[in-house]
């Protein structure tokens, strides 16, 4: 499938902005320490947010017909694209209204708490409806897997969390929480690297036999393409360029993913301070440039059905 | 509403596409987008048609495939692929803004091209390659049966069939409603094993492909008949065979 630079940075940004407004949610929620510096929290939310805009603006430059994409919040009884622009959009008004009334009016009760809850939800429900849009594909056997849902969910959780280790460097009760960001990083990308091994060993879901109906007849070979040049189908869904580096650029995302986990471990060690916002600011950056990277490969590595029309393997 | 009817279309109209007497000779192919870049979905856009990298949107494709059973001659298939119209079409349920739709009342599957925001979700779900992107419009472009020729009272009757159809000289294409089983087309997949493409996906698609006949007795080797002898004994080839200096 073509690597849309479009959807990699939408799907990387949006995630480490959703994994982001998940956890400072879930620390007010369960009024864990990382919530108690009403200014952290408060640039925290609003970085979270900024990711998230930026990266659904760029999912719009994927669009032919951007000035139609409000229609895309009507079929969300069908269609996961759409369920995915309702949370997305869902989710707006708890983040914002969590950030305006806990650390900028210092509001308790309810009502902030309720924003809190709203938000945690939010932000999972739509990082789940981006997977599901893929994983619900069936002609892509590389993402019509079970394992897609959860490893967008934990690198969404494994790219905020490093930069909420980066906003609380100066919360010294928060300090533990670089060392839940390495756990993060750690469980997504061993799940990451299983994903792998399960794609280059799972077998194609049909052959150019069955595509043309020709089982009983012997050996099928393309002879002629339709075309002379590339259409819209080998391009979008018959993307090969880059491919073959496959290998190197996992090793590459797994180094940068590494990385990120030693600098957090190093800022865990720190106890908080300047030290901890030292070795915390690159593993954020290092954990997003991995996510970046992995989608890159998620989407080069997949192979669509149609393919095999074209005489090559699905 | 892009999900698919409740209950199944009362009709299933779709085609019959005989891979046994298909030539290969891309009339339909220009056919329909001859007549499609002036009907329902038009313009089916081009871009650079006269230049060095002619690339468009075509809505029916013809492969040529090579088959080689086990025993016997190698077997050119020509391949015409079109949208097959699927019962399960998930390029309907995918679709976010409600640009995809499957017909109660015939089973054909449309895009309603100003709703579409060109997203290309559905040609993902497709897994035949039947949805092509507009490089001008920027909506997706799909067979529509010809749905503005099959209903169509203002031309005369023996035109209401989608345009490959009508124009097929080998005839091997056919028209006609897959749900009824007394159907010209249905017995047609009755009696000569009419196959699904790609069955294990569980698309269901309505498009059926009737396979290639099997080759008569007397061409089932494959290797060529030894060339006759070029001087035989005497006679005028034997005559002729000297003179020229065999």
């Amino acid at each position: 499938m073509h690597p849309a630079p479009s959807v990699i940075a939408f799907t990387a940004l949006s995630g480490a902005g959703y994994g982001l407004l998940f956890l400072l949610s879930l620390g007010y929620l369960l009024q864990l320490p990382w919530s108690a510096d009403a200014w952290a929290f408060g640039i925290g939310l609003a970085v979270a947010l900024g990711f998230i805009t930026v990266g659904l603006l760029a999912s719009t430059r994927h669009l032919r017909r951007p000035e139609r994409a409000w229609r895309a919040v009507t079929q969300w009884r069908s269609s996961w694209l759409s369920r995915e622009g309702v949370f997305a959009l869902a989710t707006f008004p708890p983040a914002a209204g969590l950030l305006l009334t806990g650390p900028l009016l210092g509001m308790q009760g309810w009502l902030p708490l309720l924003c809190a809850l709203l938000s945690v939800i939010g932000a999972a429900a739509t990082v789940l409806a981006t997977a599901m849009i893929y994983a619900s594909l069936k002609p892509i056997r590389q993402w019509h897997h079970p394992k897609v849902p959860p490893l967008y969910l934990l690198l969404a959780l494994a790219s905020g969390a490093p930069l909420l280790s980066c906003l609380l460097a100066f919360e010294p009760e928060a300090a533990p929480l670089a060392f839940v960001a390495a756990g993060l990083l750690l469980v997504a990308w061993v799940m990451k690297q299983s994903y792998w091994r399960d794609i280059d060993r799972s077998a194609p879901l049909a052959t150019l036999a069955s595509a043309t109906g020709l089982q009983r007849k012997g050996d099928v070979t393309l002879l002629e393409p339709p075309h002379t040049q590339d259409n819209y189908l080998t391009e979008e869904m018959g993307y090969r360029v880059a491919r073959k580096h496959s290998g190197k650029l996992r090793l590459l995302a797994l180094g940068f993913a590494l990385a990120a986990l030693v600098c957090l471990v190093f800022a865990g060690l720190s106890g908080g301070g300047w030290t901890q916002l030292f070795f915390s600011l690159p593993a954020a950056l290092l954990a997003l440039v991995a996510v970046g990277i992995e989608r890159w490969l998620f989407f080069a590595e997949a192979t669509h059905t149609v393919s095999l029309y074209y005489g090559k393997a699905a | 509403m892009t999900s698919l009817p409740k209950r199944p279309p009362e009709k299933a109209l779709g085609l019959v596409i005989d891979l046994d007497t298909c030539v290969g000779c891309q009339a339909c192919v220009v056919n329909c987008k001859e007549w499609n870049t002036g009907g329902y979905p038009a313009p089916l856009s081009d871009l650079d048609p006269y230049g060095a990298n002619p690339a468009g949107a075509w809505l029916n494709r013809v492969h040529a495939f090579e088959v080689e059973p086990e025993e016997g001659q190698p077997q050119v298939v020509h391949f015409p692929k079109s949208c097959l119209h699927c019962a399960d079409a998930a390029c309907v349920t995918v679709c976010p803004t409600g640009a995809s739709y499957k017909r109660e009342s015939d089973g054909i599957v449309l895009v309603d091209e100003d709703r579409c925001m060109g997203c290309g979700l559905c040609a993902w779900a497709c897994p035949y390659g039947a949805r092509e992107m507009d490089p001008v419009v920027g909506v997706m472009k799909k067979c529509t049966l010809c749905v503005d020729r099959i209903y169509n009272e203002a031309i005369p009757e023996e035109e209401r069939q989608p345009a490959c159809v009508r124009t097929c000289p080998a005839s091997a294409r056919h028209f006609g409603d897959l749900a009824d089983p007394d159907s010209e087309v249905s017995r047609l997949v009755a009696e000569r094993g009419g196959r699904d493409l790609m069955p294990e996906l569980g698309y269901h698609p309505t498009n059926k492909y009737l396979p290639p006949r099997p080759r008569r007795e007397g061409c089932q080797s494959a290797a060529p008949k030894a060339l006759e002898p070029a001087s035989p004994e005497g006679g005028f080839l034997g005559w002729l065979d000297r003179v020229l200096g065999g």
